[in-house]
């Protein structure tokens, strides 16, 4: 078994994914509650907003360590979910701070739906990718 | 600038667009019909409303006088029961049974309110008891159903319901054991005065805190005088009781506040300079009881107009005076009013002119519609919570940002106006509405710490909302104050098939402090009929609901896509609508342009829309006029709104006392409504449109001298004066007539619309023509043109 930087890479993405999917699951339970009138939609925007930069550079961040480990298929399965981040991240409201959350557009219902089937999705990548990573992870470290 | 020279009718009219020699006999509401029974479809049973016309054949599709709103086809012992259409209307009177049918029909699902609208006669109930169903919270309305004398059944969520013992014994005819009897249950609109648990804490007393712009351009318009005028002249009318509160806050580049403590022998000014971090120089006395402190607030009135008139300061700190405000007045809540007069230059929310003066007239996307920063809406949000609405009043002859500025108001639940170009010495018609306005404004009905819930019944549900409030939960709309002009849509869904259901009904409740510290609580309800056959929904369209909503709609679109896209959706939903009648509610294929004749007038609201100036491109209309005006889309009622989308014009040089109505011993003439197209008008005439917020009265080259000398006292045509805006009060009998019309036509709105006199060669003219929408420019269809598109777009 050898400790390759790859290996070492998998062993911290499967840390940071699970970072990844606790983010996928606030989200979720935030949504629901701004659906079910449980809290307000200035409160609950401004716990949401500074935990959007945070996931994205966290997936930046591995996707560059895989880049740098020439772990080409790995890669490839995050550049879509990297463009997208990217794109939402360029089409937000006008905000002096960071985030994609704005409360006075929140509670449409389109835009509720749709972030609440944004929370859903990216916490089944999340998973899916956990699991890769972890095959990832003894593959390397197994062929040597 | 197309100029035609007038006494020849337009263009020969087109092949096969003749003029019907008698108009139709105007539209008197659909037969009341069961639905079942109109969807039958026979063509001697088919009622007015699904009457086919043929837009490119018939000419004249507008009715004498204004278009009546629909009637929904309820039975007639549940329909007088039912919502005033002023207060409250649907897009569709037959609601459709399911989603995917309401999709079919390509129409939108809506409703408009007027909630807060003065009514004159407003049954109000004291009662220990507001008599509510268990589950949904609804309040007891006309169309619940007793099941017996002691049980009700909800009409949103069909809960039975114990009738409560109270409740049996009716006040009014002092008898017992007839709930139905109870003024609850008889009217549709009702108010009730709430007990405490309707309130989170103690109702707060009326307090008004005035924000004024002293900055050297400021004083330079005059707008000062004005106010303060309109102040000394209505302290007493200011709606409030004895805790009344008032207070005044002037701005250039630092911000002033005022002393007003009893006992002071004149006003105190306190200059804080420090913008970045802004403080309240002292706790208390900056906002004084009104009644208390009257003759200190009467003197700084009287004192103010001078005190900046030497003033060289150009800079304005727009932001630390609305953060000053919000601190003041966020232990109480209230209202405040900011005067402003050009950019805001320093401290937090500076902004930038971001306007291209070669852009005006772009014929593609424009551009710097959504806010520039977001210091605004930010502040606004902190204001809603606190219960402060803030009313933005701007009187600039610069670009301002007001797609920016006007965030403050927009979810603070506070109002926009906008007087461009303001100047007491050039601009008098502008001084005029700008008093006019004021006076309303000042002394109009106020309600306090508000909210609003709409609710339906079980199966439909609300999606987006549109007006200046804020939505704090799916159903609930925060309004920290809540004024009589206000009006608001919602857009609904059907997320449940509405089977088994013949009805279904809409309840507005408006919870509310009074003026006087009353907890209040005003209640609509709305009951409507459910219907499964297209042709039904098609015969209850409202058409002018259905575009005041599709206009709500479609400046969402311009501000979150393009203006390109926005205008592009509205011509779809003409299209989309129309050919959806044509293929699956037409019983019989003919030719041309088919639309029900509760249809007939959509394709021409929306090319009016279509020109309008929040819609057009092509003319050079100035980003803050075309911000304004689809902030007005938003915020205005419906019946305030038509006259904006589609001006009424009428011929007034022959104005007679045929078809008059009689209102408070006063006859007022009630003239033919013409197309608006320069077809109708004619040298030897004169010519009145109504544009909502402006009237202008356009006088031929060769009107009758009789006219001009009894009703605009002048001999002859040359010697009208170029910039007319009043009519001189003439003895005789036209001058009393018109006057008398065109009085009747201002009670109809709470805005006061400037007359403007128009000859052959006013600077006004282009104004004048761009509203005859039924015309060609170079860069926009004619009223036919607009018709054939459609038609080929339909036959694709």
């Amino acid at each position: 078994m050898a400790f390759t930087f790859a290996a070492f890479c998998y062993m911290l993405a499967l840390l940071l994914t699970a970072a990844l999917i606790f983010f996928a699951i606030w989200h979720i339970i935030a949504f629901d509650e701004l659906k079910t009138d449980y809290k307000n939609p200035i409160d609950q925007c401004n716990t949401l907003n500074p935990l959007v930069l945070p996931e994205y550079l966290i997936h930046v961040f591995f996707c560059v360590m895989f880049l740098c480990a020439t772990e080409w298929l790995t890669l490839g399965l995050n550049m879509p979910l990297l463009a997208y981040h990217v794109w939402r991240y360029m089409s937000r409201p006008v905000m002096s701070g960071p985030g994609l959350y704005d409360p006075t557009t929140i509670m449409n219902a389109d835009i509720l739906a749709y972030c609440q089937k944004e929370g859903w999705c990216k916490l089944a990548f999340y998973l899916l990718s956990f699991f890769y990573y972890l095959y990832g992870m003894i593959y390397v470290l197994v062929s040597s | 600038m197309l100029h035609l020279p007038m006494g020849h009718s337009y263009p020969s009219l087109p092949p096969g667009y003749q003029k019907m020699g008698i108009p139709p006999s105007p539209l008197a509401g659909p037969v009341q019909l069961t639905p079942s029974m109109a969807g039958l479809s026979l063509q001697s049973q088919t009622p007015e409303a699904l009457r086919v016309v043929n837009l490119l054949q018939e000419r004249n599709i507008l009715p004498h006088g204004a278009v009546p709103p629909p009637t929904p086809c309820l039975p007639q012992d549940l329909q007088k029961f039912n919502c005033s259409p002023e207060v409250f209307r649907c897009t569709l009177t037959s609601i459709p049974q399911t989603q995917s049918l309401l999709n079919k029909a390509k129409l939108p699902l809506g409703l408009l309110l007027h909630p807060f609208k003065d009514l004159s006669q407003l049954p109000v109930v004291t009662s220990s008891t507001i008599v509510r169903c268990r589950t949904c919270r609804t309040y007891i309305n006309p169309f619940v159903t007793f099941l017996d004398q002691k049980r009700w059944k909800c009409n949103l969520c069909y809960r039975v319901n114990d009738v409560p013992e109270e409740f049996m014994y009716n006040p009014v005819t002092r008898s017992y054991g007839e709930p139905h009897k109870r003024p609850e249950v008889q009217s549709p609109t009702i108010e009730f005065i709430a007990p405490s648990e309707y309130m989170l804490r103690p109702p707060q007393p009326a307090v008004y805190l005035f924000v004024l712009d002293v900055s050297h351009n400021a004083v330079e318009t005059g707008y000062l005088d004005v106010v303060c005028q309109s102040l000394l002249d209505n302290l007493n009318s200011l709606p409030g009781d004895a805790r009344t509160k008032i207070g005044f806050i002037t701005f250039d580049s630092t911000i002033h506040f005022y002393n007003l403590q009893e006992g002071l022998s004149q006003p105190q000014m306190l200059v804080v300079s420090d913008i970045e971090d802004i403080f309240i120089p002292t706790p208390d006395s900056l906002l004084v009881n009104l009644s208390e402190c009257k003759e200190l607030v009467q003197d700084l009135l009287k004192a103010l107009p001078q005190m900046f008139n030497k003033t060289m300061e150009t800079h304005s700190a727009l932001g630390p005076a609305l953060q000053a405000a919000y601190k003041l007045l966020s232990p109480t809540g209230g209202r405040a009013s900011v005067f402003q007069t050009q950019l805001p230059t320093l401290g937090a929310g500076a902004l930038k002119s971001r306007e291209d003066p070669n852009q005006r007239a772009s014929a593609k996307d424009i551009q710097h519609l959504t806010p520039a920063t977001d210091f605004y809406k930010k502040l606004a949000l902190d204001c809603s919570g606190q219960q402060v609405a803030v009313d933005l009043f701007l009187l600039s002859g610069q670009y301002c940002d007001l797609a920016s500025l006007g965030c403050i108001s927009r979810f603070s639940a506070g109002s926009v106006y906008y007087y461009p170009s303001y100047h007491h010495q050039h601009n008098p018609s502008q001084v005029e509405r700008f008093q006019k306005d004021l006076k309303r404004y000042l002394t109009r009905k106020i309600g306090f710490e508000a909210v609003m819930r709409i609710r339906c019944t079980k199966g439909l549900s609300i999606h987006t909302f549109h007006g200046n409030f804020f939505v704090r939960s799916t159903d609930l709309l925060s309004l920290p104050n809540v004024n009589p002009d206000a009006g608001f849509a919602v857009q609904m869904s059907i997320e449940e098939n509405l089977l088994d259901m013949q009805m279904v009904s809409f309840q507005a409740a408006l919870l509310y402090t009074s003026s006087k510290g009353e907890r209040r609580i005003r209640v609509h309800t709305m009951c409507l009929p459910v219907v499964n056959s297209l042709s039904d929904i098609f015969a209850g369209a409202d058409v002018q609901a259905i575009t005041g909503l599709l206009a709500s709609m479609a400046v969402d679109r311009s501000v979150t896509a393009s203006l390109c896209d926005a205008r592009d959706a509205l011509t779809n939903a003409v299209i989309d609508s129309l050919a959806t009648y044509r293929s699956s509610v037409l019983t019989i294929q003919q030719a041309g342009l088919l639309a029900p004749s509760c249809l007939r007038l959509f394709p021409l609201y929306i090319l009016a829309l279509l020109k309008q100036k929040a819609f057009r491109t092509g003319t050079s209309t100035r980003l803050d006029d075309r911000v304004f005006a689809m902030y007005q889309l938003k915020y205005q009622p419906l019946s305030y709104l038509m006259p904006m989308i589609h001006p009424v014009l009428y011929r007034v040089d022959d104005l007679t006392d045929e078809g008059a109505l009689n209102i408070n011993d006063r006859t007022i003439p009630q003239p033919r409504v013409l197309q608006l197209s320069v077809e109708k008008l004619s040298r030897e005439g004169a010519f009145l449109m109504d544009a909502g917020l402006v009237i202008f009265l356009w006088i031929g080259r060769n009107c009758s001298s009789s006219f001009l000398s009894q009703v605009l006292g002048v001999p002859n045509y040359s010697a009208v004066p170029q910039n007319m805006t009043r009519l001189p009060e003439l003895d005789t009998a036209e001058s009393v007539r018109f006057r008398a019309f065109i009085g009747w036509l201002r009670e109809q709105r709470p805005f006061y619309p400037v007359l403007h006199v128009i000859r052959e060669e006013s600077q006004l003219k282009p104004s004048f023509m761009q509203n005859m929408i039924e015309d060609r420019t170079e860069s926009a269809l004619s009223y036919y043109e607009f018709l054939l598109h459609l038609q080929q777009q339909i036959s694709k």
